[in-house]
């Protein structure tokens, strides 16, 4: 039985809905699961990664692990790919794996390949599907000559359901002396408390239709309703209406939620990259010849003034909040 | 001191794609290239780099094929930076591959102090050359960095993560910095830069000589695929109260999205 090793991310004591997402679809796919987690906290979260299919679960409970360092997490990670080879590992394409992984697989001479929102198990192979130039065409990624194989996976990809759980015995690792060139000072906390747009399963983006900064408000509005996380266009980033980390699009976020919902965002190409893989597309727009209209699966040709009130106010009633 | 800047050509992001008739990849007849975004903001950074380190030089080195990799340089070149290295290879090398060429290229011009590069190309989103890089070349990294600041023998910055937040890093150079958007603003290049670009020298490398074959490809793409045809959007009707309560019962009972 092939290997796969789950690199488990974790906040407030829960595993991330992506990081489960990978312990099932390993175990589905009738691998050896291990999972892989690291800080102070790690073995609160052995029994949730048995639960999902973890036959072992692989702990460095170092507080120097709390928070994100490059080379102690490569240091770490190396010590457990040595100790268990697996043919595979899985991770999100999330800000740690993305920074992490590359460099275990020049490390390591393992092949990487990231973004992926399909998996396919062969055997000694592994295929993973992804999307190309911003979504515009998709194709399946082939490894060779590759010590593993890495996959980096998008968030919400896979629904979650009940897999067998794994006897998730527990295997703890010490962190190796590593002489440190990169030193984390600190980490400034957002604003907003919400969900990474990445990560979340309803996203509301406002564009240049909502006139000025201050009727953002109106998008806060339903997204607090809704447990939305708001996004943007390059356009209202640009003339300095809300932050960069809230730009979905080609030089923005990529997002995948079930829910998008585009307000006064005209839908140029760029824009599109990042947002047409979610699931169900909602748009808000007064011009009927709008491009958005031709990815969306629910159209309203109006005013965004005069609607959203009315959604918010609808939602809260059916919602009951 | 040596600064390195590495950039990519992708497809422009406007470009339409096609594929061979074989279907074994882009065909790349009528596509617009452009040097990558987040690549843009790494020259401007090396320029601004050089404006508070008199004396340092800076080279821009890309991996593709010459043709037309070589306009990209040009650019970059135009925009300010002062030597181009050009590493003659196909259009699909593997992320190992190209970082392994970098590394090599630049063990061979002996060294940099700093090396900049874009976050992620846009065309593959792999997100990993800047990583390896720095494996490579036994360097620190950091990536999606929005602020960069250096001092002797470190370098201050600040990287993006998820929900707002920033991690503040302290790193020691030389050191491999993958820049994301709001580092700075890019400048266009002037004419005369445009002009004194073209007397600029580009060497070139092919890729044996740096020590890289068929065997470092570990990555490659098969059966592309264009995305499936949607139904057309559904348009909803009647006043506004009317297209919202239509709006909530098709997100519940159709779509099942709530
Ligand atoms: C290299 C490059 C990279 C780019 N990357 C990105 C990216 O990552 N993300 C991104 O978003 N863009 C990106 N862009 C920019 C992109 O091309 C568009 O300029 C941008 O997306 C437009 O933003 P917008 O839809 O908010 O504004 P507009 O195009 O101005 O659209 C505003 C829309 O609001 C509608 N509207 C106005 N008033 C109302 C009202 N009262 N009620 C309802 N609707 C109303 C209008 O009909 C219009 O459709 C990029 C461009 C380039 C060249």
């Amino acid at each position: 039985m092939p290997t796969t090793l789950v690199f488990v991310e974790h906040q407030d004591g829960q595993i991330k809905r992506s990081s489960q997402e990978l312990l099932q679809i390993a175990t589905q796919n009738n691998q050896k699961t291990l999972a892989v987690a690291f800080g102070s906290h790690a073995k609160s979260l052995a029994s949730a990664c048995a639960q999902n299919g973890a036959q072992e679960v692989h702990l460095v409970c170092d507080s120097k692990l709390d928070h994100y360092n490059s080379e102690l997490y490569l240091a770490a990670m190396s010590v457990i790919v040595e100790k268990t080879s697996p043919q595979f590992i899985l991770a999100s394409s999330s800000s740690v794996g993305r920074d992490l992984f590359p460099r275990l697989a020049a490390k390591t001479g393992a092949g990487i390949v990231s973004d992926a929102i399909a998996l396919t198990f062969e055997g000694s192979n592994l295929k993973a599907k992804k999307p190309l130039y911003a979504g515009k065409c998709f194709a399946t990624a082939e490894f060779k000559n590759c010590s593993s194989q890495i996959v980096l996976m998008r968030a919400n990809q896979i629904p979650l359901t009940t897999v067998a759980a794994g006897a998730g015995q527990l295997v703890e690792h010490s962190l190796p002396a590593t002489d440190l060139k990169t030193i984390v000072q600190e980490i400034v906390k957002g604003s907003s408390k919400k969900m990474d747009l990445t990560e979340a399963n309803i996203v509301i983006s406002g564009g240049r239709g909502l006139k000025e900064a201050s009727n953002f408000k109106l998008l806060h509005d339903l997204a607090d309703v809704l447990g939305a996380t708001v996004g943007a266009s390059r356009a209202v980033v640009d003339a300095g209406w809300v932050s960069h980390d809230m730009q979905v699009g080609q030089t923005g976020k990529t997002v995948a939620p079930t829910l998008y919902i585009a307000v006064g965002v005209s839908g140029a190409i760029q824009h599109l990259a990042g947002m047409s893989g979610s699931k169900v597309i909602v748009a808000i727009n007064n011009d009927a010849n709008a491009p958005i209209f031709q990815k969306a699966t629910y159209g309203i040709v109006g005013d965004l003034f005069e609607v959203l009130p009315k959604l918010t106010e609808e939602f809260r009633k059916v919602l009951g909040k | 001191m040596k600064i390195f800047v590495c950039l990519k050509q992708v497809p422009d992001t406007e470009a339409k794609i096609k594929f061979k008739p074989d279907g074994s990849g882009l065909d790349p007849s009528g596509i617009k290239w452009v040097m990558n975004p987040y690549d843009e903001f790494a020259v401007e950074e090396a320029i601004k780099f050089r404006e508070l380190n008199p004396g340092s030089q800076i080279f821009v080195i890309s991996v593709g094929p010459k043709e037309r990799v070589v306009e990209s340089i040009r650019t970059a070149l135009a925009m300010g930076a002062d030597e181009g290295l050009l590493v003659i290879g196909p259009d699909n090398l593997d992320a190992y591959s190209t970082a392994k060429a970098l590394a090599e290229a630049i063990k061979k011009e002996s060294g940099a102090q700093v090396i900049f590069t874009g976050k992620l190309s846009i065309d593959t989103n792999q997100a990993s050359v800047s990583q390896m890089l720095g494996e490579f070349l036994n360097i620190p990294h950091a990536t999606v960095v929005s602020k960069f600041q250096s001092s002797g023998d470190s370098a201050n910055v600040e990287r993006d993560i998820e929900g707002g937040a920033k991690e503040k890093i302290q790193l020691k150079t030389p050191c491999v910095i993958a820049a994301n958007k709001g580092l700075n603003l890019p400048r266009y290049a002037s004419l005369p830069g445009i002009m004194k670009a073209k007397k600029k020298i580009i060497k070139e490398y092919d890729l044996a000589a740096l020590g890289v074959s068929d065997l470092d490809r570990k990555v490659s793409y098969v059966q592309f695929t264009l995305p499936a045809e949607k139904p057309p959007v559904k348009l909803l009707q009647g006043d506004s109260s009317a297209q919202v309560s239509e709006l909530i019962h098709l997100l519940r009972d159709e779509a099942k999205a709530l």
